[in-house]
């Protein structure tokens, strides 16, 4: 049974569809990648999954629940987490603290436990702090942990939200473009990192752009452009598929063309 | 039916004020997103220099002229000094940087003038006009009158004037006025003591009917950020339509609810407007981008 | 660990500088001053969860600091509550009060949320000015004696009445900034901070972002009251000038005068602000020039704070 089911999603913004009848599922341990040339939507398809935008069209459907419109937060309890593509780190908070916010659902109680400091609290936040640490080791930033998060490189940004997304326990992980701007080294480690996640159950949905990395992990690719799905399937197919050759290779020859007019 | 129409005449002159002061806040606004709490001391300003002005002798149109200019200079003062130099402060920074402002110039105007109750001989006399059945003070139409001046000339300063258009690319998108050589620098400074003179306009105008202190400014300040606010952030005609509308609601509860609670009005409008339609009646919905 | 270090250390500071002032005093007179400096430092440590923590302005808290007022002289006139007891109601309308109006408001942001509150604060002054026959207008009322210093006194301990409010007043504020700064370290200041950085974030992490602010309004409307309530109390007498605008922006002056990430920031600029008017009372006539001067000066050249700016001045030194 599939995971996280997307039905006719669409969504407009000031007359323009950027999102039009998109539907495509995703199992436990699978890794779906969702491809396409730049503006092709898949921010936006990610950010209606994730319950930031609410959908103009169509319904997602979350282990067999209709959460089409739900609110992030909730979403978050049902167990999807997300990542960014242009980092959403709490740039104040220390990298410990930025991956306990992750830790919310299973630290949080009574506010007034939290005032008077009282045991419980101490309880829920010792144990979240055990298991922060074991994820920053996982990501490498076990070192970093006291530092502030504004200070951390890029790289290390990104490996840190992953972590943060990671603190939540997922059933679900959307990770939009993880691999961006990291160099060779970095891309392995996190192709790395979502092949274990995948091979622990948990469902990944992608948007990268490294093809190489995207054709290496994926188990099925989805294939947008002008916010329409024009081709699904694994890896090899997509690869081969016409429309999907001239959406990536077509668009230069008509930019050069446009250009010369 | 007398008595209602007693009520709009009045709600429609202190609403033209509300207007005044809206428009001032809206330029500035729109010019550097700063919502400057200071807006009611150029009114206060406009009528106490032009009180000490006449007083000294000088002639009433003169004495109001220098008002005005010298307010624009408070303005641009204003924005040289404090607002400048904290630009990229946060909205609660320029919140109390505005409102000490605020503070600071009512302190000054109780010591360089005084804390006594000021008024200016009407500008046509104080013989009542009847218009069927109720009476309007010719002072009134002054104030209305000086209102709508005002919005015309905005308006064709705003479309039809090089400068005027440059506020507006100005508001619309600082980096790209910046990009096409707007000077920004420059339509902040302007902004300022536009909004500062149209300000001390209304005091000059409002003062022979209302009398004036040195501590008028805040009820004005709050209540011209309500009418901005009911006719949407930003929005020159929301402002005018905002600030009559804020008049008559409040003419109207004095004379048929309550004359204690007539300025509570603007509160519950404000958080009525904020509650329903956070944008206010003419206001775009802004899109959160990720 | 060090967190909680951090926690410690910064109480004791507090503690010892509450329990040795006096020892400097040169007058009765000076009770009195320290006392109102500890209220209104109560406050601000209320506005420092509100607007340090969860990064959310108010310029209506005052609104709240007038209803713990009022509580204390209305409720033993009236109902025939203990002032003590009266305190706790205040507390408990207050808060109830910014339960209900903190979902509509709080979903504004910026210059909005300041006009909302602001509306608010002035609505309540404006109740408490007109309504004559019950709060005596804009006069005020006097509030009964809390009755505690008779008990004293029976068991022995005589003190005056302005040192009696020194303690109360101090120990108010310690247990205060004890809450505060459990608060900043636990899981509830986490998911506030954390919505403070970036609310999209917050609310994928699982976090309820209106929830969490609607927790930090009513606690420091909470605090305003209770700050409210003491000072009522302390004054034998209210004025709807407790409630005002004016109120509500020293108030968040302070917060942000001190730093406003603090609470040691905001006993210092609550400090500085109340002791401020007495320094000037000699030149009363500039009190208005100088308090909008300083706003306006702190606010450009140390836009953190006093506290951080001193903190960072003394740290490059030692470097």
């Amino acid at each position: 049974m599939s995971l996280l089911e997307i039905n006719g999603l669409g969504i407009s913004f000031g007359g323009l569809k950027a999102v039009n009848d998109v539907s495509f599922s995703v199992k436990p341990g699978e890794i779906v990648s969702v491809i396409g040339p730049n503006g092709a939507g898949k921010t936006t398809l990610f950010n209606m999954i994730s319950g930031i935008y609410l959908p103009g069209r169509g319904s997602v459907r979350l282990n067999g629940t209709d959460v089409t419109g739900i609110a992030p937060h909730k979403l978050a309890e049902m167990g999807l987490s997300r990542t960014f593509q242009n980092l959403q780190i709490f740039q104040e908070m220390s990298v410990l603290d930025n991956v306990l916010a992750g830790f919310h659902l299973q630290e949080r109680g009574s506010v007034i436990a939290d005032l008077l400091s009282l045991p419980g609290m101490r309880r829920r936040a010792a144990n979240a702090r055990d298991e922060a640490g074991k994820l920053l080791a996982r990501v490498r930033l076990d070192r970093e942990q006291g530092q502030k998060a504004g200070n951390l490189s890029y790289g290390a940004l990104k490996r840190l939200e992953i972590a943060r997304a990671l603190a939540l326990n997922p059933r679900i992980l959307l990770l939009d473009e993880p691999a961006a701007g990291c160099n060779a080294v970095e891309t392995e480690e996190i192709d790395r990192l979502i092949a274990e996640l995948a091979a622990s159950g948990i469902a990944i949905l992608l948007v990268e752009h490294d093809m190489k990395l995207v054709m290496r992990i994926s188990n099925h690719i989805v294939v947008l452009d002008h916010g329409e799905k024009i081709a699904e399937g694994d890896p090899a197919t997509v690869s081969r598929d016409p429309q999907v050759i001239a959406a990536y290779l077509g668009r230069e020859e008509t930019e050069a063309a446009d250009a010369d007019g | 039916m007398d008595a209602l129409l007693q009520f709009i005449f009045s709600g429609m002159t202190v609403g033209a004020v509300y207007a005044l002061v809206a428009l001032g806040f809206t330029i500035i606004y729109n010019a550097s997103d700063v919502v400057n709490f200071a807006q009611g001391e150029f009114v206060m300003l406009g009528g106490m220099i032009t009180v000490f002005a006449h007083q000294a002798g000088m002639p009433l149109p003169l004495a109001a002229a220098m008002a005005v200019v010298a307010a624009a200079g408070g303005g641009v003062a204003l924005n040289r000094l404090a607002i400048e130099p904290a630009r990229s402060a946060p909205v609660v920074s320029l919140i109390i940087i505005t409102i000490g402002a605020s503070i600071l110039i009512r302190g000054a105007a109780r010591l360089i003038f005084d804390k006594q109750l000021h008024r200016l001989p009407s500008f046509s006399g104080d013989t009542p006009i009847r218009i069927m059945g109720a009476t309007i003070l010719p002072q009134s139409l002054w104030v209305m009158g000086g209102a709508v001046a005002v919005f015309i000339g905005l308006w064709l300063f705003f479309s039809r004037t090089l400068t005027g258009k440059a506020v507006l690319a100005t508001a619309n998108n600082r980096i790209a006025a910046q990009l096409v050589g707007i000077n920004t620098r420059w339509i902040m400074t302007l902004s300022f003591g536009l909004s500062a003179a149209i300000g001390a306009l209304a005091g000059v105008l409002v003062t022979p009917i209302t009398l004036v202190s040195y501590d008028v400014g805040v009820a004005l300040a709050l209540k011209g950020f309500a009418a901005a606010m009911l006719g949407g952030m930003g929005n020159p005609r929301g402002a005018l339509l905002g600030g009559i509308l804020l008049g008559l609601l409040e003419s109207m509860t004095a004379g048929y609810l309550s004359s204690q609670y007539k300025d509570a009005v603007a509160f519950i409008v404000i958080l009525a407007v904020l509650f329903v339609m956070p944008q206010g009646i003419f206001g775009k919905k802004p899109v959160e981008r990720v | 660990m060090t967190a909680a270090r951090g926690k410690w250390l910064q109480l004791a500071v507090l503690a010892i500088v509450i329990a040795a002032l006096p020892l400097i005093f040169p007058s009765g007179y000076y009770y009195r001053v320290g006392a109102l400096i500890f209220v209104n430092a109560l406050s601000v440590v209320g506005l420092v969860i509100l607007i340090g923590l969860a990064g959310q302005i108010s310029l209506g808290h005052a609104g709240f600091a007038g209803i713990g007022a009022y509580a204390c002289a209305l409720a033993p006139a009236h109902l025939g509550l203990h002032p003590g007891l009266a305190l706790v109601l205040g507390a408990v309308v207050s808060g109830l009060l910014a339960l209900l109006i903190g979902r509509p408001i709080l979903r504004l942001k910026g210059y909005y949320l300041a006009v909302a509150t602001l509306g608010f604060g002035i609505l309540v002054s404006m109740v408490l000015t007109n309504e004559r026959a019950l709060t005596g207008g804009p006069d005020g009322m006097a509030v009964e004696d809390i009755g505690l210093r008779p008990l004293l006194r029976d068991l022995g301990w005589r003190i005056s009445g302005g040192e009696f409010w020194y303690g109360i007043s101090g120990i108010a504020l310690l247990i205060g900034a004890w809450m505060a700064l459990n608060l900043l370290d636990s899981p509830t200041g986490r998911a506030m901070r954390a919505l403070h950085g970036s609310e999209v974030a917050a609310s994928t992490v699982g976090i309820d972002v209106a929830r969490q602010k609607l927790r930090a309004f009513v606690i420091s409307a909470v605090y305003a009251s209770v700050a409210g309530s003491l000072l009522a109390l302390q004054n034998g007498f209210v004025t709807p000038d407790i409630a005002g605008f004016m109120h509500s922006i020293e108030m968040v002056t302070m917060a942000v005068l001190g730093g406003v990430g603090s609470v040691i920031g905001a006993v210092l600029g609550a400090a500085i602000l109340t002791l401020l008017p007495q320094v000037l009372t000699v030149f009363a006539e500039y009190e208005q020039l100088v308090l909008g001067a300083v706003m306006i000066i702190v606010m450009i050249f140390m836009p953190q704070g006093l506290l951080p700016s001193i903190m960072r001045r003394i740290r490059g030194r030692g470097e």
